[in-house]
């Protein structure tokens, strides 16, 4: 009895001393009271000190893009920092540019709330606001593309530039066990303010993806955040290259719905790449852009059509199609999306092509 | 242990009873981290920290709390606490007031807790029944031993990055059977001085 007595005190009070001085340390050494970010010169927050900048920003409903969510490994969540972040880190440093480091740019997620800061972030991201919404439409568009019309729920309207993306949230389920968050441009029309559209393809094993493929239906719930990207049409007069290939699509499309709501009549030609017939899709849209809008073509090519699709277009990647239908001016703009080297060696055609570089406009998707 | 010299101890915990190539403790961090030989010095140096810095405090609590109340049985999950509570501890303060160590070692630093080579250095100080200065030698001197250990095989792991494995050995198995060779290279030094 007298053992089994002793033994409880001593644990209990090895314990109970220990607790006390890490509950002690926890108010003494790791409270880092309320400190001040001060936004743009301009907007000042209060946070409580010790958590990431990032997660002070969202939660004061200042959303910056961190597409994976704060793990360090997407490089999305960069700001400018000019006093108070204390030295770079080695978790940022793969995510840095030699300018980055000199502008005082760095990964907002990594870096901790401790000192008052001072940052600056771009006007456009006090717009972005989280969402609520609704699966309205989920359907099959090609084999491996899904549409999704997502309806916002919660009230609020987005506002948004054509060209620019959200971030859409997958939340645990099968062996996920994480919340992660990846961008998709809005395929929708920026007139239509209670819903947006989004256009996802299918990677074999995406946490997303298999997400939106394979798990959500019509009626379920979503979170989304947006909008972001500094991609979207100019306002201009002269000719417009648009390019997309597959998903890439989806921006070209919100593009378009601009141009026909503002009755934007430019020179506009836009090169579409899909394997065979089957990964063509909206091609009655595109008919129906072609009928209201003056001076606009659209070039579908397929880069393995099968002798079954009885294809009449443009065989080739759309590279080849730039070279043979477009006439390049200088001051033409392009705005290009899909996977990164589609985007690299279709700058270069259009380059070749005699189209600035300046003004060549792109979303990498990957 | 009245006899050994502290500083024999010392040498002998780095080459001759090396924690991870004699022990086999600390094995987990030590194929998970050591890729590179920068992070894994830093994970070595707060391994050889944390380890001499509990070495003491468990020391302490076990000469002047559970001996004298009988309770040496309780040692396990006392040590374990212990090492809980003062990597936690050494964690907050390291974050607050050392911010450029801790930006080197901060991911580093939790994974210590779970580190069995802290224990076992832990256990061996009292079966071994050492005194506090030669448990400060073994704790000092293990923890160097595991760091020397950890960053070797991280620049073994720099050199053979390129050579051609057999994909089922890649990572862990590769690094498994370098450890074992290692370990077969360290019994070269046995000869000269033993602590068991
Ligand atoms: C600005 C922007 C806009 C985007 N807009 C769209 C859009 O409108 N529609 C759309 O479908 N996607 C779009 N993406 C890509 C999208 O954000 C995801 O990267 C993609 O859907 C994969 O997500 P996941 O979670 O399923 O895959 P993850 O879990 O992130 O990736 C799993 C594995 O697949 C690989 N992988 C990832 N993406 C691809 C890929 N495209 N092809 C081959 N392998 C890949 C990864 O390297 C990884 O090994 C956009 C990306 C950006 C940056
Ligand atoms: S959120 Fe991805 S790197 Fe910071």
């Amino acid at each position: 009895m007298y053992n089994i007595l002793i033994t409880v005190a001593v644990i209990t009070g090895i314990t109970a001393v220990l607790a006390l001085i890490l509950t002690w340390a926890d108010v003494r050494i790791a409270d880092y009271g309320e400190r001040k970010i001060v936004i743009n010169n301009d907007k000042e927050l209060v946070v409580e000190g010790g958590n990431t900048l990032l997660s002070s920003l969202i939660a004061n409903e200042i959303f910056i893009p961190s597409a994976c969510g704060g793990k360090g490994t997407c490089g999305y969540c960069k700001c400018k920092v000019d006093s108070g972040a204390g030295p770079v880190l080695a978790t940022e440093l793969t995510y840095l540019s030699d300018s980055d480091m000199k502008n005082n740019v760095r990964l907002s997620c990594q870096v901790k709330v401790k000192d008052d800061m001072s940052i600056q972030i771009p006007e456009d991201l006090f717009n972005v606001k989280q969402f609520k919404g609704a699966i309205e439409i989920a359907k099959d568009i090609t084999p491996t593309i899904k549409f999704l019309r997502i309806k916002i729920t919660d009230g609020q309207e987005i506002d948004f530039k054509a060209g620019q993306y959200v971030q859409l949230l997958a939340p645990p389920y099968g062996d996920s066990t994480e919340e992660v968050f990846r961008a998709y441009s809005i395929a929708s029309s920026s007139f239509e303010k209670n819903f947006i559209d989004l256009i996802i393809g299918y990677v074999d094993g995406g946490i997303l993806t298999t997400y939106v493929h394979k798990h959500l239906s019509e009626g379920d719930k979503v979170t989304f955040n947006g909008p972001y990207g500094d991609f979207y049409l100019q306002e201009s007069e002269v000719d417009v290259v648009l390019v997309a290939v597959g998903t890439g699509m989806a921006p070209i499309r919100s593009i378009l719905y601009e141009m026909l709501h503002k009755k934007i009549d430019r020179n506009t030609i836009f090169f579409f790449g899909a394997r065979t017939k089957d990964d063509l899709f909206m091609l009655d849209e595109m008919k129906m852009f072609e009928n209201e809008l003056p001076r606009f073509r659209f070039i579908p090519c397929l880069s393995r059509p099968r002798e079954e699709d009885n294809w009449q277009g443009h065989v080739g990647r759309v590279n080849d199609a730039i070279f043979k239908y477009l006439e390049g001016k200088d001051s033409t703009e392009a705005y290009l999306c899909g996977s990164a080297p589609m985007i690299d060696s279709t700058v270069n055609a259009l380059i070749d092509k005699g189209i600035l570089k300046n003004n060549i406009f792109y979303d990498k998707f990957d | 242990m009245e006899g050994i010299n502290p500083l024999v101890i010392f040498f002998a915990s780095i080459f001759t009873s090396n924690m991870i190539l004699a022990n086999f403790l600390g094995m987990c961090s030590f194929i998970a981290v050591s890729k590179e030989t920068k992070t894994s010095l830093g994970l070595g140096q707060a391994v050889t920290f944390v380890l001499t810095g509990t070495t003491i405090l468990n020391y302490f609590i076990y000469h002047y709390l559970l001996v004298p109340f009988g309770l040496e049985y309780l040692r396990f999950i006392v040590f374990i606490i212990t090492i809980a509570a003062f990597v936690q501890l050494v964690e907050m303060i390291v974050e607050r007031y050392l911010p450029t160590l801790y930006y080197s070692l901060g991911i580093f630093l939790p994974l210590i807790t779970v580190n069995c080579a802290i224990l076992g250095v832990a256990i061996f100080m009292v079966i071994r029944d050492y005194n506090l200065l030669q448990s400060i030698a073994f704790g000092i001197g293990s923890g160097i031993g595991w760091m020397l250990a950890i960053v070797a095989m991280a620049g073994i792991r720099q050199k053979i990055k390129r050579a051609p494995i057999p994909k089922g050995l890649e990572g862990a198995g590769i690094t498994l059977i370098i450890t074992g060779m290692m370990a077969l290279a360290f019994i070269g030094f046995s000869g000269i001085v033993n602590i068991q």
